[in-house]
């Protein structure tokens, strides 16, 4: 029975999410048949995958491979394991149980780090097939109203990982953060594509609230987020709909439910009335799975660095002093892009950090996949004249605009668009033409008010059509005024 | 019928021709199988085509395969491209499998004919084959008598003498115990010997496929054909299997038995004495006998009737109308499923999914399921200890000789207690054979039983050897064919 | 360790979830029946099993896999021949009530 209504106000999400990775074989988990996205229904069936009578399941080597790696770059334990049966029935499942992983999975206790530093602990990331596909007939295509469903399973078999975080999120913000990670994660070790919109990457959200500090609340598994958008606004409803209906003196049902993005709100399916028991035991037709000393240590060696190491090394770059919000922002969206090597080269090559990151995260990152073919020497020849005032900010912008889309050579391009900084002599001559326009302002900046360097100097490059150097404008202020 | 091994050799050398062989056992078949109900179905056309295949191979000069114009008979639990694969269960009725069992493929491989496939308990669960949704099987040695079970049918038509060779599968003692109320020899390989693919699974990791015959050579050689290492089977083993007919006249001598008193303790009059005569013959000729226990066996029973009917519900969930099979129509896709298995199971079978079910469900695995792991470690660890003494056990095959049809049939525990003796061998994934060695006072045949540790077949076939060079002949079966001979 | 024995209730609950309807006739005898089984099945509960690892396995392999090579695949036309009700290249069911169980 429930108490007088709660307070209002004051209440802590608690977030952990679950998310299914396919896995970039070329082949089922436990038979041959091709793992592809797309084919004709029912084209990549043979009698493992299909469940027939009598048939068996072998364990596929690169997905144990890409599982292990995925292991690695979470920093889990990789430990023997086993394969359970997780018995249900639904048509999309042909042998109406999963082969999956239940109380001895092949990677437990690991963690990630989001962008900011926190970190969020990963509780499992365990070996599964997936199931069949279900396309519902009539009633639009809603499981609720059809009439009939059509199962096709060239997806039954397909290797998962499930990776399941611990509880340690506390907004749908940082659900999303969560995610982007582990979607980098997932696709820097070459095990997944990471394609949502594919259903290779599949997120489900519990989601709970509690008074801080007091024990967890009762949780409700969200399901059908489709999109890191989707995932942040029925995180954000079901937050909502907890806090209202515990304010309102009622109790929250442990239920699944699912997200409707149409309506915008979470509601559970019919369920059935028993919990479910999925009599979990130890799959007969595997055997045990104990990857040797010398695989884990391949294994770890040949995961590369991930996003958060390369985002470490960057920010190593710009040293101590450099550190800004900004900055951290900047540093995610070059490591996301991919293109911290080209922006780590060029600053080999003598380029200053901020300057190789702001140029990197603000321009080239929007054209990421001609950025990442950016030579690199042409790129550090560009950012060289702009750091030695040959050109200015916004021509250097324009001109590495001009070398993504059709490429050349930087000294060619600035000399053809006639980008020189302004000639020395020509510079005075505007600039004694502003101060002659603005003599008020001009007596402040005598007077010494500094702030107005910027007030001339933006006028100065709005006469020059941004031909000017910033530096030589704010040098030949200074010199004016003795 | 001369044996399988004679058989192939004369097809091999051209004396007789394979067409002429099957032939002559469709045409037994055809008159005598009405009595019997070994076959669910006979393969006329397929047999007389690969028949051809074989002679056409001999007229070439080419290897035409150790087993060459064999016929042999395949219990329905095997998959046989093409062809209906049934477990004589209503829900796979009519159903034909897109592949062959690797056993199958093996067999033709050898230059075997597949003449038919053999009735069973429904999904082999069952020890009189009255289980079968097609009818019961009849013992060729008293029409009104089971042959045994799973593999009623496999028995039966081996012991009429309708075919040579035939395969069953052995979960419990589905090859053993029906070997021995049918007067033939029936072998269970060590668990991981013979491929499993396409066998339709009953219980997992206990199921395991093998040869009858009429005599322990022709088991030996067709243990060897279908044995070996298939990447199909994640439990198969990664070794050849082991040779075990090179060996077979080797005797007896020095090695020492060990009859085990809760393998003789218990049983019919008759049958007791039966083993008792087999540890003299053994003891005669040259071996140690001596009498032992082993407690743990006799928890041997409990334990299966909780770990093979778990296996069995969770095996037998695909069977849900959905993709192949029997399907009952209903308004939505669970009532659909609930009135298809229903209607598509027999009573066994449904007893033996709940039985399974319910020791997996949550608050009772550790109690039933998780115990019955344990306890099957513990006899695995007292048979360990046991082959410290012994080299092999002797002992019976199971409690009684044929009962009638009908008997047992509405108590499901008195069924259950036939296996008590075989399912030992089963929770170890040990070798044993079952070796005719006479009948009782009415003339029933009884069988005797010989274990050995994993992988010692050799050992196996080579007492079972000894055991029937001196066992009283076999006598001519009531329902005998015309290709019936005497081994 | 148990002393629970199977009701006709247990029986029910059980074959709900083994999805197999029963009459309540098949109910009252396959609750009898299975009460029996269980209490010659309890003799193993009763044993001391303390410190003995289960076996789920006969057989000490481990690390059996398989190369990520594509095999071919079963004829579309084959496996759909065998199903009970077929609609545009999928498996035909009727509605699904609700969410996976």
């Amino acid at each position: 029975m429930s108490a007088a209504p709660a307070a209002p106000g004051d209440w802590e999400p608690v977030i952990g999410l679950e998310v299914h990775c396919e896995l970039r074989t070329a082949t089922k988990l436990f038979c041959g048949c091709r793992n592809a996205f797309g084919d004709e229904p029912n084209t990549n069936i043979c009698p493992v995958c299909l469940g027939l009578p009598g048939s068996l399941p072998v364990l596929n080597a690169v997905a144990v491979e890409f599982a292990m790696r995925i292991g690695t770059a979470l920093r889990c334990d990789i430990r023997p394991s086993l394969f359970h049966r997780k018995n249900y029935f639904y048509p999309d499942m042909p042998k109406d149980y999963q082969i999956s992983q239940f109380d001895e999975p092949i990677n437990a206790n690991g963690w990630l780090e989001l962008p900011d530093g926190t970190r969020v602990g990963v509780e499992r990331a365990h070996m599964e097939e997936d199931t069949g596909k279900t396309t519902h007939v009539g009633g639009g295509g809603r499981i609720h109203d059809a009439r009939h469903s059509l199962v096709d399973y060239n997806r039954a078999g397909v290797p998962l990982v499930e990776i399941v975080s611990r509880p340690d999120i506390r907004s749908a913000a940082q659900a999303r953060l969560y995610a982007e990670e582990l979607r980098g994660i997932l696709v820097a070790t070459g095990a997944s594509d990471g394609r949502m919109e594919e259903g290779s990457l599949r997120v489900d959200a519990n989601v709970s609230v509690r008074r801080p500090d007091a024990e967890f609340g009762t949780r409700c598994e969200i399901k059908n987020l489709n999109s890191l958008r989707s995932l942040v606004r029925a995180i954000e409803y079901e937050i909502g709909r907890q806090i209202e209906v515990l304010e309102s003196g009622g109790t929250v049902l442990q239920q699944t439910r699912h997200w409707d993005e149409d309506r915008g709100e979470t509601g559970a399916l019919r369920s059935k009335e028993e919990a479910f028991d999925y009599r979990y035991f130890p799959e007969p037709d595997l055997v045990r799975l104990d990857p040797d000393a010398g695989w884990r240590a391949d294994v770890a060696a040949s995961v590369g660095a991930m996003p958060a190491d390369r985002r470490a090394a960057l920010a190593a770059l710009l040293g101590p002093e450099g550190f800004s919000a900004a900055r951290t922002d900047q540093i995610a969206t070059v490591v996301e892009n991919g293109l911290d090597g080209l922006m780590t080269a060029v600053v080999e090559a003598g380029i200053g950090a901020p300057l190789a990151l702001a140029r990197t995260a603000n321009e080239a990152s929007a054209d990421p996949q001609r950025a990442r073919a950016l030579d690199p020497d042409t790129y550090a020849a560009l950012l060289r004249m702009e750091q030695d005032g040959t050109l200015s900010a916004t021509q250097t912008k324009e001109l590495l605009g001009e070398l993504l889309e059709r490429g050349g050579d930087p000294a060619e391009l600035a000399r053809r668009h006639g980008y020189q900084a302004l000639a020395a002599d020509s510079l005075v001559e505007v600039v004694d033409e502003i101060v002659a326009a603005h003599p008020e302002e001009w007596a402040r900046y005598g007077d010494g008010d500094d702030k107005l360097t910027g007030f001339f100097t933006g006028l100065v490059m709005k006469a020059t059509q941004g031909k000017a150097n910033g530096k030589a404008v704010a040098a030949e202020l200074r010199r004016r005024r003795g | 019928m001369t044996t399988a091994r004679a058989l192939a050799e004369q097809v091999r050398t051209g004396a007789v021709s394979a067409t002429d062989v099957v032939e002559r056992h469709l045409a037994a078949i055809d008159e005598s199988d009405g009595a019997v109900h070994a076959f669910v179905l006979v393969l006329h056309e397929a047999a007389r085509r690969r028949a051809a295949e074989i002679d056409s191979q001999v007229a070439s000069g080419a290897d035409p395969g150790p087993l060459a114009g064999v016929p042999v008979a395949v219990k329905d639990n095997l998959c046989t491209r093409g062809l209906p694969t049934t477990c004589c269960s209503k829900i796979l009725d009519g159903w034909c499998p897109p592949y062959d069992a690797t056993v199958v493929e093996r067999l033709r491989a050898a230059g075997a004919i597949v003449v038919g496939k053999t009735n069973l308990d429904e999904f082999a669960m069952g020890s009189s084959t009255e289980n079968s949704a097609f009818g019961p099987t009849h013992n060729p040695y008293a029409p009104d008598r089971v042959p045994g079970g799973s593999s009623g049918g496999s028995a039966a038509a081996v012991a009429a003498g309708l075919v040579p060779l035939a395969l069953g599968s052995d979960t419990g003692g589905s090859i053993r115990q029906p070997a021995a109320l049918c007067g033939v020899v029936g072998m269970k390989p060590t668990y991981g010997t013979v491929s499993r693919y396409g066998l339709i699974a009953f219980a997992s990791s206990l199921d395991q496929i093998g040869p009858f015959s009429a005599t322990v050579a022709d088991a030996a050689a067709l243990f060897e054909v279908i044995a070996g290492h298939d990447p199909l089977d994640s439990t198969s083993l990664d070794r050849p299997a082991p040779r075990s007919v090179e060996s077979l006249g080797d005797g007896v001598e020095g090695l020492r038995v060990g009859v085990a008193r809760q393998l003789v303790d218990g049983v019919a009059p008759d049958v007791g004495a039966g083993v008792r005569r087999a540890a003299e013959v053994l003891d005669g000729a040259g071996a140690t006998v001596t009498e032992c226990s082993i407690p743990e066996l006799a928890y041997g029973l409990p334990a299966y009737y909780l770990l093979a009917p778990a296996e069995a519900s969770s095996n037998l969930s695909r069977y849900d109308g959905v993709r192949y099979g029997l399907r009952v129509d209903g308004a939505d896709v669970e009532t659909m499923m609930r009135a298809t298995r229903a209607a598509g199971f027999g009573a066994e079978v449904k007893r033996r999914i709940m039985l399974g079910t319910y020791a997996l469900s949550a608050g009772y695995y550790d109690a039933y399921y998780g115990q019955a792991q344990k306890v099957r470690t513990l006899i695995i660890n007292a048979f360990e200890n046991a082959y410290r003494q012994f080299d092999v056990l002797l002992g019976a095959t199971t409690p009684t000789t044929a009962f009638p049809i009908g008997d047992k049939v509405g108590d499901p525990m008195a069924m259950y207690l036939s296996d008590v003796c075989t399912v030992p061998s089963n929770l170890a994934g040990h070798p044993a054979i079952s070796v005719p060695f006479g009948t009782d006072g009415d003339g029933l045949p009884i069988g005797v039983q010989v274990l050995a540790p994993a992988l010692c077949e050799p050992l196996v076939f080579r007492v079972a050897a000894v055991l029937e060079a001196s066992a009283p002949a076999v006598t001519e079966p009531v329902l005998a064919a015309a290709t019936w001979a005497a081994p | 360790m148990t002393d629970h024995r199977l009701t006709r209730d247990d029986a029910a609950y059980v074959a709900r979830l083994a999805r197999i309807d029963l009459t309540e006739d098949e109910l009252d005898l396959y609750a009898g029946q299975l009460a029996a089984v269980l209490d010659h099945a309890a003799e193993v509960a009763a044993l001391d099993t303390a410190g003995v690892e289960p076996t789920a396995h006969p057989l000490p392999l481990k690390n059996v896999l398989r190369h990520d090579v594509p095999r071919p695949s079963l004829d579309r036309a084959e496996v759909l021949a065998q199903a009970p009700l077929v609609e545009d290249h999928r498996f035909q069911v009727p509605r699904i009530l609700g969410e996976p169980a």
